[in-house]
Order: structure tokens, then sequence, then C-alpha cells
């Protein structure tokens, strides 16, 4: 889900930067529509979609694929919430790019690709990595799409927050306790780590 | 070309003798992503709230239910939003402008909302209100209930919001510095006077922006509200907790047609973010 992320994500924001092509500010607009809208929506919008009473839905049930219910669907539900965060980290940083050291190894003879995996994904590197862990975090901590599109069966389509919020409805707190220590710990682990390593660009960048 | 100034660069990069090819592919690509992602999704929603007309989706939406439910809503955003920003503007401002022991880890734990589960929030406050929570029997015995009431769902709005106003105000503050509050001070005005006439109306772009994103949030909180309200019907039931309960009832009518108004108020408040961050980054510019 990462993975998908940062390959698009750094694709979008690319594109988004570089190219010009019609209908570009309303895509830069909506980019941030999974941030405004609320979680549980976006799992309505899903379950419209893709759910048996709906027509795509039911095609893609006749083939065996279903997604409500299924792991496809927390994962489309997941990709859906954490699809702005790479884009909006490396955009600025691609913007600031100024374009002389790319323009530099071209006239060096470097092919477009070259220049782009030797020069520009260097440069891009930090950003990717903390859109990466953001969205990370984020579908750790997801519930409201998920809980709309799992179909909660143990050991397939319960995510760690849902076991947590059954034990709760279920009374059994402590349970509830540990599993949330542990997914507390790995987000907090995540936000220390993006600290220090803004720390340390701050740092090159001072020098 | 050292000299070139960013806007211009991407044009200049942009020589048409590389073959466009490959970037109509590529725009291709995600473009068509982000519409499997985002717009088609979007529409079939919108389709699907309107499949039996208007009718149905205003008597959805006028059921008493869904009115009492948007109506929480509306009124927890309000108190949680005014809370946080008076105390996130506070917060701010002794963040940037006090040195005190702690602030490094006050400054990262700010942050700490954003990467909580909604889940594990709504279960810290009911540990610690909760009737066998921490502070919950000392409560419980002057007759006021935060769990399963009210003051929860506001508390867990306003730990889900916290770091919208405090993030967007810190970094306008700091880039302010103190100069012009200064030379307030040296002609005469008051502390009062010089908060409301010349801090205040430089940071207003970011406070906006800010409480514009708490507004948002708080209108689609579900995972803290569900653990902290219990879901009684009409009494502490949100509409994202509507929305929720309409599906798990079969009546995707209902939740439909609520989805809609939600979808459409956070499309609402994002056009009207992109119209602040123009302004704050112009105001950035100068």
């Amino acid at each position: 889900m990462v993975l998908i992320n940062v390959v698009m994500g750094t694709l979008t924001a690319w594109v988004l930067v570089r190219y010009p092509f019609p209908g570009k500010g309303f895509v830069n607009a909506l980019i941030d529509l999974p941030f405004a809208v609320p979680t549980v929506v976006t799992g309505v919008m899903l379950v419209a979609l893709y759910g048996p009473s709906s027509t795509l839905g039911a095609i893609l049930g006749k083939y065996g694929l279903g997604v409500i219910y299924q792991q496809p669907g927390i994962v489309l539900a997941l990709l859906f919430v954490s699809y702005p965060f790479v884009i909006r980290s490396v955009q600025p940083v691609l913007h600031g790019l100024d374009g002389a050291e790319e323009e530099a190894a071209a006239t060096l003879g470097a092919s477009e690709w070259t220049t782009f995996w030797r020069i520009t994904l260097p440069t891009l590197w930090p950003s990717i990595v903390t859109g990466a862990a953001l969205s990370f975090s984020r579908a750790l901590g997801e519930f409201g799409s998920v809980v709309m599109v799992a179909g909660n069966r143990p050991m397939s389509t319960k995510t760690a927050p849902m076991y947590i919020f059954g034990e709760i409805e279920s009374g059994r707190r402590a349970e509830a306790m540990v599993v949330s220590t542990v997914l507390l710990a790995c987000s907090l682990g995540i936000l220390i780590a993006l600290n220090l390593l803004q720390r340390r660009k701050g740092e090159t960048l001072a020098r | 070309m050292p000299a070139e100034s960013p806007s211009t660069a991407p044009l200049v990069l942009a020589r048409p003798k590389a073959l466009p090819l490959g970037r109509w592919f590529l725009t291709g690509i995600v473009l068509i992503w982000f519409a499997i992602l985002i717009l088609v999704p979007s529409i079939a929603l919108v389709k699907r709230a309107l499949d039996g007309g208007w009718g149905p989706f205003v008597s959805a939406l006028m059921s008493e239910d869904a009115q009492r439910a948007f109506g929480l809503t509306l009124g927890i955003t309000a108190i949680a939003t005014v809370i946080n920003m008076v105390f996130g503007l506070g917060f701010a401002i002794v963040l940037v402008r006090q040195k005190f022991w702690g602030k490094a880890l006050a400054d990262g734990l700010v942050d700490m909302p954003f990467a909580v589960s909604p889940i594990i929030a709504g279960l810290m406050l009911i540990v610690l209100y909760g009737p066998t929570g921490l502070f919950g029997p000392m409560i419980e015995k002057t007759g006021f209930r935060v769990v399963y009431a009210l003051p929860g769902m506001v508390l867990a709005s306003l730990f889900v919001t916290l770091p919208f106003v405090v993030r967007e105000v810190v970094p306008v503050l700091r880039e302010f510095g103190v100069e012009q509050e200064e030379v307030a001070y040296t002609l005469g005005a008051g502390r009062w006077r010089t908060f409301v006439r010349v801090t205040l109306p430089s940071i207003r772009w970011g406070l906006a922006y800010g409480v514009t994103l708490t507004i948002a949030r708080s209108l689609g909180e579900f995972g803290a509200l569900l653990v902290v309200s219990g879901n009684i019907l009409g009494r502490t039931q949100t509409a994202t907790l509507y929305v929720h309960d309409q599906i798990e009832s079969f009546h995707p009518e209902g939740a439909y047609a609520a989805s809609v108004v939600l979808a459409g108020a956070s499309f609402l408040l994002l056009v009207g973010m992109e119209a602040l961050r123009s302004r704050v980054a112009a105001n950035e510019g100068h």
C-alpha cells in the first residue's frame, strides 16, 4: 500500500509540477479531498461504487473479485485516505528545484532517465520518505473508512484499530489497552523518526 | 542558467524535442489513477444518493434522527473550534515566544493527535473519565457525566483537532518576529492593544486556515466519537455516527444522503482552504 503510494505519489507530484495540462488546477485542488472528507464518507463512497448492490460490484462479483468486505476494499480505502501525503510532501521540494543541476546533467549528455535517477531523485528522497512515513502511520490507525468496507471477519479483514474497538465494545478493556499501546508505540516511533529526519535536513540546509 | 527563477525553469526544461509521448503517457497514468481513486468513488456516491430522485434524498435528510445528528455535529464542531482557536493561539504564542523547560517535548507532543489512531484517542478518554476510570468515579459523584455524553465528545474532538491551529500559527508567528510589537510598545500601546491591533492582524490568515482545518476535521471525526459517545440514538449520535449506523442497519439511502451532505460540506471547506492558502502564501510573500 505504502509502496503504491510512494510510486504514484511521486509521479503525481512530478506531473503536477512539471507538465502543463488542461484541468490542472482542478486536479491539484481535489488532491486534498481525502484529507477533508470524513473517513466514514470515504467508506460509504467505496460501498456505493463497489458494493454488491452496485453495477460495478455485481460485475466484479461475477468473476469472483469481491472488493467490499474483502481485503481489496481495505487496501482501496487506505490508498484513498493516504493519497495526498506523498504528493504534498514532494511537491514543494520539486517546486523549489530550479532545474539548473538537471540542465547541467542534460548538457553533459545524460539522458532524461539518468538525470532523473542520478540528480532529481536523490534530492527528493527525504521528502518521499517523510510522505511515506506519514501515510504509513495514517494507514496504521485508520478506522472510519475501513470499518465501513471490511466485513470485520477475524483473521481476514480485521485490522488492529477494529480489533481494539471490538475489545472495548465487549468490555475487555485490558486487551484493548495492550494492542493500543503497541499501535501507539509504532506511531510515536514514526513521529520521532520524522522529527529527527527533519532536524538533520535542516542542518544540511544550514551548512 | 543560475539566474533562472524557479517559476520559469520548468518551461525551459520542457524541451520541445524531448519526445512528448512519454510526457503524455505519464500525465495519462496520473490522471487515470486520480480518477479511479478519487473522482469515480465521489461521483458514484452522488449518483447513488440521487438514485430515486430528489424526493427520497430530501426525505432521508429530513428524518428526525438525521436532523438531530447533524445538529449535534454542528454543536460539537462549534464548541471544539472556539476552544481550540483560543487555546491553540495561546499555545502557539507560548511555544514561539517563551523559553521553558521541556519546550522541545511539548513541541513534539502537540503533533501526537495526528499520529494516534482515533480509536485509541477514544480509549484514552474512557480510561481517564469512564465509570471505572481514573477520574471517572470522582466526577460521577458530582452528577456530571463525561463519557457517553456531550462533554466526552467535545473532549474527543478537541483532542483530535488540537494540532491544527498550533501548527498553522507557529510558523507565521515565528516569521513575524517581535519588532513591530516592540514598536507598538514604544509608542505607548498596552499589551492587549498591541495583541489585538498588531499581532492578531498579522497572523489572521494562518489562524483562519488552522480554524478551517479544525472545522473540517471535527465535522468528520468518527473513530474517537464512536468509542466515547456510546452512540445513543438521538442523544449522542453525530452525523458520521448516523452514517455508520444507517449502513449497519441496512438503510443505505439515509447513509448516502447524509454522506453527500458531509462530503459537500468538506468540499466547500476545501475550496475555502485553497483560497486561504493562496492568501497565506501571498502574505508570506511580501
